[in-house]
This record gives C-alpha cells, structure tokens and sequence, in this order.
C-alpha cells in the first residue's frame, strides 16, 4: 500500500513515490520495484496508478498531434519547420500541395516563406528520424492573422478543458477563433484587439492557475467582468455631449 | 603576486582558518530559474564560490556527426571567468578546465534519461564567476538543478561535495587555501537514491583507512547538499503556489464585493 | 580495415563471461595482461621507457631542461606531464590539439607522480626564483588495446628511473654541462592500478573490448607505502561506495606488484 506522498504535493526528480504493486505513469520511472519521479511536479495517485504532472516539460512530438509551427528554412523538397521541440520538423513538398510536385514550375517560398506560420499535423516521427508534417487536411495550413502565444506545453490539456469545455467558453466569451497546437503554442484570431487581448488574458491566467480548481468559473468570472468594464467605458464615451 | 600561504590552517582548538569546524559546510545559497533564454538555469553560493548554470536543450545537435543514434549527447562546458581567481586567468580554456568539463559531464550522465532523446544534445554551461576551492562540485550541484529546472527527465538530482585532510584532520568542503595548503583533497559526486559515485576524484596522500573515512565524510556532505537542492527546487514552486492562493483569495474577495 | 568497435554480439559475450567471473582472454578478474617493460631506448632523451601491456604499447621520454619556476614555489624545479594519443594508435584517434582524453591521461598520470612527490623538485634548483631544472614527461601512445593509464603511469615511473641529468655547474648565471651524469633525484615510486565495472563485476586492466563495454573506471594510484596518492572515476557510469573500497583494496596490492617491474629491491 504505501505511497509516500499526498496528492498535489510537490515532488523532485529522484523522490521515492511508490512501492510494489502501484503502476508508474507520466514523469516516473520504476526500478526494483519502487517508483521514483523524474520531474519537478505534483504528485498524483489514482486507483494503482502514480504520475507526476511536471511543473515544467518540453513538447516531444507525437503522430496525430496538431502542431503550429514556423518555418526556418526552404529547402529543395520543403521546409524545414521549428516545432519548439528537440526536433526539428519537415513538411515536404507532396504533404502541402493536392498535385503532385513539380520543382520547376512550383515556388516553394510562394507557398510557406522563412517566418510563416502554419498549422499542421504531425503524421510520422520515430526513434530514428525527425517529425514529418503535413497540412493537407481541414483546419491546417498557412496562419495569414491573430496572434501566437507560447504557453508551457503541459498546460495544453487545462487550456482546452474536459471535451472542449474551457476553449469553447473563451470562444464564446470572446468571439476568437482559437487553434492550440498540442506544442504549447496557441493562435488567437478575433474581431478586434480588444477581443484578442481578452482572449489572451484568459489563456495566461490559467496557465498561472492550472493547479486549481473551480478555474472554468474563475476565467469566465474574469471574462464577464472584464467586458462588462469595456462595455461600462463605452457607455460613457458615448454620452453625447451636452449642447 | 602570490598569495602568503598561513601558518597554521586549524589552530589546536580544531577550528578553521575562516571560523569553520571541521565538519561544517559553508554557507551555501541557492536560486533556480534565473537566466529567461537557457531552458533551464541554476544559480549556488557556496562560501566565495559564485557558479552559475544553464541548460540548452534537448535540442538538434551541430556538428551532425556529434550525434549519437540511441540517446543525447551531453555536452558541457566548465569554464573559469578571466577575473575569478585572485591573479587573472586567461579566458582561453586551459588543460584544468578541459579535464573538469569531462569528469564533470561524467558526474551527471547517469543522473540522465539520455535514451529518451536520441540524436539531440543536451548542452550545459557551467561558469565560474568567483572560485574559492571545490567549484568542481558546487559547479555539479548547480548544473543538476539547471537540468531539473530544463524539465529534463532525471533518475536522480546529482549533489557533490568534497572533503580531504588539512593540517593532520579529516575536514570537509575545503577552500582554496586548504585546497593548497592541506595534505588531501577529494571532490566526490553522488545519487542518493541510487547510492552512486558519479565522480571521485583524490589528489594529496592518504592511508587505506584515512581514504574511506574521508570518502565517508564527503558522502555525509553530499546528502546535506541534495537536501539543500529540493530545498531550493521547493522554493522555486512556492512562489509560484502563494502567489495562486492569493489571485484565489483576491478572486474570492472580489466576487463577494 | 579491422572495426574497433566490438559487434554487439561481442560484446554481450564479454558481458556474459563477466557476469560469472570470468574474461574472454581467460584471465581472472584481478590479473592483469602479461607486461614487458623495456629502459633506456631513446638515446637522445634523458630518461624513456617502453611498456607493452598485453597489444597496448606506450614510449615514454623525458627530457631536462632550464626554465623558471612557478611564482608560488620559487625553490622548486618543475614538472610537466603532457599525453599524445598518436593517431597510429588506433583508427579512433585523430591528428589535432589534445582532446579531453589525452588531457586526463597526462593529467592523472602527473597526478600520481606529483602527490607522491616522487621527484625531489627542490633538488632541482638553480637560482631561487629565477633558474630551475625543469622534467618533462611526455606520454606517447602507440598502440591502443586498452588501459592507457595504467600503462603510461608505470612506462613514466620506469622512465623516470631511467632518467640521468647531466652533471653542470653555474657560470656568471649560466648554466654550463660538465661531463658526467647523476640519475634524477627520486623519492617515490607511484603506481597507478584502473579497475573497469561491468555489470556488478569489477576487472583489473580492462583491455580495450572489456573499456567498450565497461560502465565505469576508477583508477587508484599508490606510493611507496601503500598510501593512495591519486584517484579518478572515468566514463558515464557509476560505483557504489562499497565497490570504491573493494576496489581499493585489491588496488593496494596490485600496485605493489606492479611496482616491482620497474624497482628491483
């Protein structure tokens, strides 16, 4: 039975966590029979399973994630394309374009330039190569507005929200179209500044609050209130002047 | 200009030429987090000694040939700053230098799950900005921090601490004027948890059974500096915690008004 | 072109062996390979000595000329130990400045003759402060099969024995040889002894397939009465303090040993 920890205490890499017959999850490693963590993070026991949600980590890339990247270089078959991890990514020619490539009358920088932004999906990555992408499907491609934030990567899952339920809110609230890539990086696209600006609010202070609960209220709290300001100052901008 | 060497480096009350005991530890102060590029950073004051650390990485590794198909390649770099020591040492790495970077790079490896990342390499940068004796260890608990402050996945925080023989006694963390002037100097490294030596390294003359009380003794200090390193990862994250509760508190407050 | 790294299947067998107590060359855990030592072969030189440690072969030769000291020991001569791993050594060493491999070797190799103050530096002075003797020690690896430490630290310690100054005296500041020669001032005679870890096994004189496969090295080098004088832990491994001190003991003896190849009692 014993755990030598409560849950959401914090716990330092080489921290014994558990013995015997408890399974080791995220941020752990099992040797001998006993669970140690490898992260600075909170410590989390459910049922027989122990985790560690670290406090800090960097994204490793995995097939099927939705990444937004920025393109570094053009090269004779793609581009090379920074993914904020260990790894370099590349989207090659054939997984941009719905015809097949034709070097002499394609332009590639045409398509994606040094600096572009995109969103894409990784469709390949393994022990023995760099994450291959793509942006062939629905939703993926060029980002031509709105802003990128960079959150800490762990943090995704709380920015999303059980089924959607956190972004959905802040979209509303908000009236942003909001894509996050499972690297930590988000783009905000709205109306307004202003409506940006809220939207980024949000997605900073659950980033600072992630550990909590009852965080959905608080953000919408927050939102609600900060738009009722906003609203409140228009108000009273838009007294007519007395004559 | 060299400096006199003391007469006596312990007086007959057993006490140290800078008021220490012969078991006591400098002071020794702590912060992780202090560098906004490295990925990960750490920062120690031990006695004089001022270190300070930063991790890059996991990231692509250049020269490409430098890789290793199966994990990270860990590289680092300990390096002295010109106006560190008393007469001033050239910024050129010197052959001291170039052999503590590898037992230093030694100590830490075992402490790393390299096989996570293969082909990347995990550059760390140890700089010595003022040095009192025994930078090679303070260098390596700072260094462990800044991997764990990186996110790095660890088996165990690496802690070092030396200790030696000055003036006939079996002392520990010596400074430079022990250093020099004692008869024995063992820096050592070490993972609690695992119960592993990752560096030792002897220079003096010691007895069969002085060595392993010396070696005895330094194991002793390793585990009061990993106390002090959980310590000061702690800390990092109560700020962070206190200052929740309080946009919590503040949050509640306002709802009531 | 023989590749120098072990196949893999090699080296689980060695590893394998190991775990049982025994060595692929059929040695037992503690001996080391068959070794002939060989003085006196570089006339130029004031001191050299060859070893061949089982296929490791190390030249060592030293040399003794005029220089200053150092500002913090200014009755004393000096001593300076430098390593080259020679690119015919093996197919893994490179033309180029010192790596850090060949900079721990020289250095762990001074180590051990320095700590023990095995040459009486201040028998080498000339004019305090201003004109000492000073050694130079120069490791020269010619073929690597392993163990380069231990090899180059009793080839130094044999071509230390070896080395004779010239006899000279001092003319209006300068110094001028007479004929004649007196062997250079020693006082001990330190010898380095590595154990490789591989598994939970500990070998002495790894050669080079056993390094390829060990997890770690700890060389322990002793003087003249068994005192430890030097220690270094090598390679990404780790030892647990308990094999520290096994290895220590066993290291103890061995250095006497060793030691007899070079100093006839």
């Amino acid at each position: 039975m014993p755990v030598f920890y409560e849950n959401r205490q914090l716990v330092t890499p080489g921290d014994l966590l558990a013995e015997n017959e408890y399974i080791n999850g995220e941020n752990t490693y099992k040797e001998n029979g006993k669970i140690y963590a490898t992260r600075v993070g909170l410590f989390v026991a459910e049922d027989k399973r122990v985790h560690v949600v670290a406090l800090k980590a960097f994204y490793l890339p995995m097939v099927g994630d939705t990444v937004v990247g920025k393109v570094l270089e053009v090269t004779l078959g793609g581009w090379v394309t920074d993914i904020r991890a260990p790894y370099l990514a590349m989207l090659r020619a054939s997984d941009a374009l719905e015809r097949p490539f034709k070097p002499q009358k394609d332009d590639l920088p045409s398509l994606f330039d040094v600096g572009d932004i995109m969103v894409a999906k990784i469709v390949a990555y393994d022990r023995t190569r760099d994450p291959l992408l793509t942006v062939l499907e629905r939703g993926l491609g060029k980002v031509t507005r709105g802003q990128i934030i960079e959150i800490t990567p762990t943090k995704i899952p709380r920015v999303i929200g059980k089924q959607g339920s956190m972004v959905g809110m802040i979209k509303e609230e908000t009236g942003c179209l909001i894509t996050i890539g499972q690297n930590g990086r988000i783009i905000i696209s709205g109306k307004s500044p202003e409506d940006e600006r809220l939207a980024i609010m949000a997605i900073r202070k659950i980033e600072q609050e992630a550990h909590t609960s009852g965080l959905t209220d608080r953000v919408t709290e927050m939102l609600k209130k900060e738009k009722g300001e906003k609203s409140k100052k228009e108000v009273v901008e838009n007294v007519p002047k007395e004559t | 200009m060299s400096q006199k060497k003391p007469e006596k480096l312990i007086d007959e009350n057993d006490i140290r030429s800078d008021g220490r005991k012969l078991n006591e530890m400098r002071q020794v102060k702590i912060e992780v987090g202090i560098l906004g590029n490295a990925d990960g950073s750490a920062y120690i004051e031990m006695g004089k000694n001022r270190i300070l650390a930063a991790v890059y990485g996991p990231r692509e590794i250049h020269p490409r040939h430098q890789a290793l198909p199966d994990r990270a390649a860990l590289r680092c770099r300990y390096h002295m700053a010109p106006f560190s020591v008393q007469e001033r040492k050239s910024p050129a790495p010197s052959r001291r230098e170039h052999e503590l970077s590898k037992v230093i790079r030694e100590s830490l490896e075992p402490s790393i799950f390299t096989e996570y990342y293969p082909r990347t390499a995990i550059d760390l940068f140890i700089e010595v900005l003022q040095a009192d004796g025994g930078t090679r260890c303070a260098g390596i608990t700072v260094a462990s921090l800044a991997l764990a402050d990186a996110g790095i996945p660890m088996r165990d925080l690496v802690s070092a601490c030396a200790a030696g023989k000055v003036d006939g006694r079996l002392v520990l963390d010596l400074n430079d004027v022990e250093d020099k002037g004692g008869e024995a100097d063992m820096p050592l490294a070490y993972m609690p948890t695992m119960n592993a030596v990752t560096l030792l390294q002897m220079d003096g003359m010691l007895t069969g059974e002085e060595f392993e009380q010396v070696l005895n003794m330094a194991l002793e200090g390793c585990k009061q500096i990993n106390q002090l390193q959980k310590e000061a990862l702690r800390a990092k994250y109560k700020v962070v915690k206190e200052a929740e509760a309080e946009k919590e508190e503040e949050g509640e407050k306002e709802a009531a008004e | 072109m023989v590749s120098v790294m072990a196949s893999k299947v090699r080296q689980k067998r060695i590893a394998q062996l190991i775990a049982r107590g025994k060595r692929l060359d059929g040695r037992e855990p503690t001996d080391y390979r068959e070794i002939q030592l060989e003085s006196g072969l570089i006339e130029r030189a004031e001191g050299s000595a060859r070893i061949r440690l089982g296929k490791t072969e190390v030249l060592v030769g030293t040399k003794i000329e005029a220089g200053e000291p150092f500002t913090d020991t200014p009755n004393e001569g000096v001593l300076t130990v430098n390593a080259e791993l020679v690119p015919l050594a093996s197919p893994t060493f490179e033309p180029g400045p010192p790596d850090e491999k060949s900079v721990e070797l020289a250095r762990v190799v001074d180590r051990g003759i320095r700590e023990s103050k095995a040459i009486a530096l201040e028998d080498l002075c000339v004019e305090p402060g201003k004109k000492v003797f000073v050694v130079f020690v120069d490791v020269y690896v010619l073929n690597h099969d392993g163990n380069l430490i231990d090899a180059s630290a009793l080839a130094a310690l044999a071509a230390l024995v070896n080395t004779k100054m010239f006899n000279y005296e001092v003319k209006e500041g300068e110094i001028k040889i007479k004929s004649g020669y007196k062997p250079l001032p020693l006082r001990n005679y330190p010898v380095a002894v590595t154990h490789a870890k591989i598994g939970d096994k500990l070998i002495v004189d790894p050669w080079l397939e056993e390094e390829q496969v060990m997890d770690a090295r700890l060389t322990l080098a002793f003087e003249k009465d068994g005192k430890v004088c030097a220690t270094q832990k090598g390679g990404d491994g780790y030892f647990t303090p308990q094999e520290v001190f096994e290895a220590s003991k066993i290291a103890q003896q061995k250095a006497i040993e060793l030691r007899k190849l070079v100093v006839k009692e």
